[in-house]
C-alpha cells in the first residue's frame, strides 16, 4: 500500500509537537464504548477509537482444570484479522499480527488476575469455566492492540455465566450472576517516531513505527504485562518516558468502561 | 514478603557457558546455557530468498526460528509452531534486527534457528544470546552484539535469571525479559508478566543492564577463543 505522506513530513510535524490530525502527541482520538454487539455472547462490547473499530465477545464452556491447577478455571484469547477490515489482511490461519496482539491481551488480563479464577471452579480437578474471549476487528485504521484490549475487557465487565444444569449441560438462553471481575487492566501503547514519543498511531501513522511498547496496566497503577515491539531498540529513558506516559493513558481509557 | 535465594546471590546468574561454532554445516553457530537452559543458534545466508515477492531490493531480511525440542521439559511439546513459539521468533527477530546490517545484501534472506534443547526458563534469552553469537560467527555485519536475560521479582524481592521452580513460586513471580545492545545499553527486547510498580521496573532493568554486560563479555570471550584457536592452527600449517 502507498503511504499517504512521507517519513520526513511526518517527523517534521511531530517534532513541532503535533500530528496530521491535529492532536497532541498523547492524545487518543474520540473514544467510544457499546454494549451487546451479539445476545448470543455472554457479554460483548464494541470500541471506537477513531476510525478504529474492534468489537469482542466473550463466550462461556466447560471444559477440564490444567493439572497445575485443579481448582482455577481459566481464560482463551483469540484475534482474528478479518479480510473485511484492512486490504492487507487475508483469509486463513491466524497470522504473527493476531497471535501477538491476542497474547498480548491475555496476558493483561491474566497476570492482573482480572478474573477470580477460583471462582470459575465447577469441580475441582473435574470441572472448570473455560472464558473463550474472542476479539475482531472490523475496521482497521491503527491501533488496534488497545482497541482489543479496552473490547475485551469491557465485554468481560457485562459478561455473565449462562445456567448450568444438572446434568452439566448448558442452558445459553438463561443467565445468572456476573462474572467475578477483580481487575480492570487496560492497555496503552506507546510508540517511537523518530525522536517523538506518541499514542493512537492512525493505520498512516503505523506505516512509520521504529518501535512500540504495550503497558497493561490495572487500575491501582501496577504494570503487570509489557511488549515492546519494532526493530529499532529502546533507550532506557524512553522506556521510562513510555511507561510514565501509559499510567496516564491507561487512567483515561478506563473510565470509559 | 522477601523471598531468600539459597544457592546465588539476587543478581547473580546461573553458570554460563558459551561456545562458537558447534554447528559445522552452518554459516555461523553457538551454543549458551545458562543453569539447566541450554539453547543453540545456527545461522544461514545471506542467501537468496525465495519465493521473490518476498524480497526486500534495499536489504537483507533476517528470519527466526525459534523452536523447544519435543523434549525440553518433563511434559512432551507437540513439534510444530506453536502460538508460543511463532510470539518469541517476533520478539527475538526484533531484538536482533537492530544490531545488523543487512544494506549489502539486497533481495536476500538471514536464516536463524533457535532450538532449547533443554529447558530450565530463560529460553528466548538464551536463545537470543546463542543467536547474536552465531550472526557473529557467520560474518555478518553487525553494529553490535546482543545479550539477553531474564530480571523479575519474586514475593516482593527483585532478581536476575529467575530458574524454572522460580518462575513457579507461589508467592507471586513476576518475569521480565529484558535484550540490550551492550555497548549503548539501548533495549531490543523488552516483555514483562507479572506484577511491579514503575519504580521496580526500573531497578530490575538496572540489574538487566548489569548482568547483559556480564554475559557480553562471556560472548566476546567465546567467539575470540575460536577464532585464536584457528589463527594458532593456521600457524601450525
Amino acid at each position: 500500500m502507498m503511504n499517504k505522506f512521507s517519513k520526513e513530513y511526518l517527523i517534521n510535524i511531530l517534532n513541532s509537537g503535533k500530528r496530521i490530525d491535529g492532536r497532541g502527541l498523547t492524545d487518543y482520538r474520540n473514544i467510544e464504548v457499546e454494549y451487546g454487539v451479539s445476545k448470543h455472547a455472554e457479554g460483548s462490547a464494541k470500541v471506537k477509537i477513531g476510525d478504529t473499530e474492534v468489537i469482542a465477545g466473550v463466550k462461556l464452556e466447560t471444559g477440564e482444570p490444567f493439572p497445575d491447577n485443579p481448582d482455577e478455571g481459566t481464560i482463551i484469547v483469540n484475534a482474528e484479522f478479518l479480510p473485511l477490515s484492512n486490504p492487507d489482511f487475508e483469509s486463513g490461519p491466524p497470522g504473527i499480527d493476531s497471535i501477538e496482539l491476542s497474547r498480548v491481551v491475555d496476558r493483561g488480563l491474566r497476570e492482573s488476575k482480572a478474573l477470580d479464577f477460583k471462582k470459575l471452579c465447577i469441580r475441582e480437578g473435574e470441572k472448570i469455566w473455560m472464558v473463550l474471549i474472542d476479539i475482531y476487528p472490523l475496521n482497521d485504521d491503527g491501533n488496534l492492540q488497545d482497541a482489543a484490549s479496552l473490547a475485551a475487557l469491557a465485554a468481560l465487565s457485562k459478561a455473565k455465566f449462562p445456567k448450568l444444569l444438572e446434568d452439566d449441560k448448558i442452558d445459553y438462553n438463561v443467565h445468572t450472576e456476573e462474572l467475578p471481575l477483580l481487575k480492570n487492566p487496560v492497555e496503552c501503547t506507546v510508540i517511537k517516531i523518530g525522536d517523538s514519543l506518541l499514542v493512537d498511531p492512525t493505520k498512516d501513522e503505523e506505516a512509520f513505527i521504529e518501535a512500540r511498547l504495550t503497558v497493561a496496566v490495572d487500575e491501582n497503577g501496577r504494570v503487570n504485562a509489557m511488549q515492546k515491539g519494532g526493530q529499532k531498540p529502546l533507550s532506557m529513558e524512553e522506556v521510562d518516558k513510555m511507561i510514565e506516559i501509559s499510567l496516564k493513558k491507561t487512567k483515561e481509557l478506563r473510565e470509559k468502561i | 514478603m522477601n523471598y531468600e535465594r539459597k544457592n546465588r546471590k539476587l543478581d547473580e546468574m546461573r553458570e554460563i557457558e558459551a561456545k562458537v561454532g558447534v554447528i559445522k554445516r552452518a554459516d555461523g553457530s553457538a551454543m549458551f546455557r545458562i543453569g539447566g537452559t541450554i539453547a543453540l543458534a545456527a545461522v544461514y545466508g545471506p542467501r537468496n530468498l525465495y519465493p521473490k515477492f518476498m524480497q526486500d531490493p534495499e536489504k537483507g531480511i533476517l528470519r527466526v526460528n525459534y523452536n523447544m525440542i519435543s523434549f525440553s521439559v518433563d511434559e512432551r511439546i507437540r513439534p510444530g509452531p506453536s502460538r508460543r513459539s511463532k510470539e518469541i521468533s517476533l520478539v527475538t527477530e526484533n531484538a536482533l534486527r537492530s544490531c545488523l546490517n543487512l544494506e549489502d545484501f539486497p533481495n536476500a534472506v538471514v536464516d536463524v534457528f533457535i532450538e532449547i534443547i533443554q529447558a530450565d526458563a530463560g529460553t528466548r534469552c538464551a536463545g537470543i544470546s546463542a543467536a547474536a553469537m552465531a550472526l557473529a560467527d557467520a560474518g555478518i555485519p553487525m553494529k553490535d552484539l546482543v545479550a539477553a536475560i531474564s530480571v523479575g521479582k519474586l514475593g516482593d524481592t527483585l532478581v536476575v535469571d529467575l530458574d524454572k521452580s522460580e518462575e513457579d513460586y507461589k508467592g507471586g513471580s513476576t518475569d521480565m525479559p529484558v535484550a540490550m545492545l551492550p555497548r549503548n545499553n539501548k533495549i531490543s527486547l523488552l516483555q514483562m508478566d507479572g506484577n511491579m510498580s514503575h519504580e521496580e521496573i526500573k531497578k530490575a532493568l538496572e540489574m538487566a543492564k548489569n548482568a547483559c554486560k556480564k554475559i557480553y563479555e562471556i560472548q566476546r570471550k567465546a567467539l575470540k577463543e575460536k577464532y585464536q584457536g584457528e589463527a594458532e592452527n593456521d600457524e601450525q600449517i
